[in-house]
């Protein structure tokens, strides 16, 4: 990937914030809290993937954390948030528990979609959680279309529809951005650009690799973003959602991020230097939350231990709570595919 | 001569001679080059054919299936693939309005000699979006030829007579089957499209299947050996045109028919062979005709729940008991 581009942008970033961009010690905690419960939680998955008690395709977002955390603190509890199958960390931002989590991934019955979606659908419309979707890109217009009920409705709302840097180049994207702009629906766009999709970087798909300017040909209004500084994030979605609210249609942020794992478990990621992933490592945004905050004295040593303590205990309950959960009884395959309960299935 | 080769390389081998053969085929689609496919299949082949034939594309299947079925009508020899055919759902506008109907609509002024291929069926717990079987959404399409066969030497033979197809062909593979092996002549030759293969004959009942779903059948056949009952079981191998007479002529011996099938029931492959069968063999019929489908819901991600939902050898047998009035 062009990550030159990227440094620049992160230079300039890091010396601005850290304390004195005026964010306190609660986002400072609330973010690393978040971010932290995300890492461990996949770590944990990835062990569990490893004992074969989580199966099918498993991707993790590790790397990524810093994206949910600064888009979650930045928007409401009412907006709506749709993403793709990379998704583990923007349910947990979202306030789904560890706990059903982690037991969907096991499949069982306590899992937040009672072990029917496995690692890449999880869904709750209590916390506007619009899911986790497999096929790439779909969740481009699935997400403009929620923008659409919420301005249908006349809420305040806005849905954030969240895609990786291959889905960017699904047809969907300008379908959705052109009738997006013209109606002025209230969708903020967010490209979670890692630098690949699956072994192709980005560079390799298109000739424009700044993937803010996809929307130019319709006049929306995009921007790069550091997405590996929840801070960065906090602020450019906080603006994007400011314009969003006051009626003047879509945004769109690239989030500039990477992914330190493999594509999924199966992937070996060979198509990469270690050199590469090694720099982004160093600039990991749990570690450099760590550093910051003590730095400019936000928080102590302490604040942070009891975090971590905090993290550990919820994940090893929720491994406790998905290993002690039953598996879905046979029968629920009949249940939720129609709202109808007496659906005539051809049961021959 | 023969030798074991896994399934994956047997259909790389059609791929590469038929490269090698004609200067038109090209192979297009998702990390199928600098990466030697998701499921590798095209190990290699960029290495020999260079970026102009074995070319990468970004996630846009709509876009590159056109751009094939372009490609097609303007005297190339396109192979398309799909990473799998739950994301060939997005370029069925190009596959189905358009490859399949360019011949009809031009009269005969274009062809469209195209190969779309990629996994399709449930491959372990994948859940409700990447579990999707095929065989019946294209087959419905007059125009397309459909393909669904796992036999490495079959699929081979298969994949080189549709590469040499003028009519566009759509191949169906197997995620979980790709690594199977068996043997494969070192020879050329190609499979005839539309000819199903009788894999066990037996006199008591007829066992029709496809794809991955042939190795539940043939173990339940075994099993039902045991018990007395031999059982005649053909694997399609193509699904469109279908090879009806083939089942008629193993049911006019046995009297019986299961078809085990994975996609789902309503207006599956199954109904189809079903109403042949009771219109072109209904005097020899003993026991209506029976079918194994995969449950006629979306498949979910729980394991007890994959379980229930797709035939295994168990149910098959349980099934065959059925139609041969024994005790289960
Ligand atoms: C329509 C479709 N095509 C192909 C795939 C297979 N696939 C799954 S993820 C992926 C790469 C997506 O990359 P990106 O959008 O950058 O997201 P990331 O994995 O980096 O989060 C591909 C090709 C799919 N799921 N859906
Ligand atoms: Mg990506």
């Amino acid at each position: 990937m062009d990550t030159t581009a990227n440094k620049k942008k992160t230079t300039s970033r890091k010396s601005s914030k850290s304390g004195k961009s005026g964010f306190g010690k609660e986002m400072y905690l609330s973010w690393y809290e978040l971010m932290l419960r995300i890492r461990k939680f996949e770590e944990r998955a990835l062990m569990m993937y490893g004992q074969q008690k989580i199966r099918g395709f498993c991707h993790v977002y590790i790397g990524q954390e810093a994206v949910a955390a600064g888009l979650e603190s930045a928007i409401r509890p009412e907006d709506a948030v749709v993403t793709a199958y990379r998704q583990h960390g923007i349910a947990l931002a979202r306030g789904c528990s560890s706990d059903e989590c982690m037991a969907e991934l096991f499949g069982k019955k306590t899992g937040i979609v009672k072990g029917k979606g496995g690692s890449m659908h999880f869904f709750s419309a209590e916390h506007r959680y619009f899911g986790g979707n497999g096929i790439v890109g779909a969740q481009i217009p699935i997400g403009t279309g929620i923008g659409f009920a919420e301005k249908y409705k006349g809420t305040d709302n806005l849905c954030v529809t969240m895609f990786g840097d291959g889905a960017a180049r699904q047809g969907s994207l300008h379908e959705s951005f052109n009738m997006a702009m013209s109606w002025k629906l209230p969708v903020l766009y967010i490209v979670e650009n890692n630098g690949y999709a699956m072994g192709t970087s980005v560079k390799r798909t298109s000739n424009v690799t700044e993937l803010y300017k996809l929307g130019q040909s319709y006049d929306m209004p995009g921007e790069p973003v550091d997405g590996m500084d929840p801070a960065a994030v906090h602020e450019a979605v906080t603006k994007a959602a400011e314009h969003i609210r006051s009626g003047k249609g879509p945004f769109l942020l690239e989030m500039r991020t990477y992914r330190y794992k493999g594509h999924s478990v199966s992937d070996p990621a060979k198509y990469r230097t270690k050199e590469e992933v090694q720099e982004y490592k160093e600039r990991d945004p749990i570690k450099m939350i760590e550093e910051a905050t003590l730095k400019e004295s936000l928080a102590t040593e302490e604040d942070l231990k009891a975090i971590q303590d905090k993290i550990k205990q919820e994940i090893a309950d929720a491994v406790k709570f998905a290993e002690e959960s039953e598996f879905p009884d046979p029968s629920e395959l009949w249940e939720d595919n129609y709202v109808q309960k007496d659906y005539p299935f051809i049961m021959d | 001569m023969a030798r074991k080769l896994a399934l994956r390389d047997a259909l790389r081998e059609a791929m590469v001679e038929e490269m090698r053969r004609d200067e038109s085929v090209f192979l297009m689609g998702e990390e199928v080059a600098e990466y030697d496919g998701a499921y590798k299949v095209s190990k290699g082949m960029l290495e020999e054919f260079g970026a102009k034939r074995v070319i990468d594309t970004p996630i846009a299947e709509l876009g590159f299936a056109g751009i094939g079925v372009g490609a097609a009508m303007n005297g190339l020899r396109p192979i398309v693939e799909f990473m799998t055919w739950n994301f060939a759902v997005l370029a069925f506008d190009q596959i189905v309005n358009n490859a399949a109907k360019t011949l009809s609509q031009s009269a005969g002024n274009f062809k469209c000699p195209i190969v779309f291929r990629g996994p399709s069926g449930s491959a372990g717990q994948l859940a409700q979006q990447h579990s999707q079987t095929f065989e019946s959404w294209m087959a419905n399409v007059p125009g397309l030829k459909v393909i669904s066969c796992v036999d490495p030497a079959d699929a081979k033979g298969l994949l080189k007579s549709a590469i040499r197809d003028d009519d566009p062909v759509c191949m169906m593979e197997s995620e979980l089957l790709y690594g199977f092996e068996d043997e494969v002549p070192e020879e050329e030759y190609l499979v005839p499209i539309g000819v199903a293969a009788v894999r066990r004959q037996g006199s008591d009942v007829t066992l029709v299947s496809f794809n991955k779903m042939m190795y539940p059948t043939l173990e339940a056949a075994e099993e039902l050996a045991k018990e007395g009952v031999e059982a005649e079981v053909i694997d399609l191998r193509t699904i469109r045109p279908i090879d009806y007479q083939t089942v008629v002529n193993s049911v006019k011996k046995t009297n019986r028919l299961v078809v085990i099938d994975e996609s789902w029931p309503l207006a599956g492959v199954s109904s189809e062979i079903a109403y042949a069968i009771q219109k072109y063999a209904f005097d020899y019929l003993d026991a209506p005709v029976t079918r194994v489908n995969a449950a006629d819901t979306s498949l979910p991600y729980a394991p007890t729940l994959v379980e229930a939902y797709l035939p295994n050898a168990e149910k098959i047998v349980k099934a065959v008991k059925e139609v041969m009035y024994m005790k289960a």
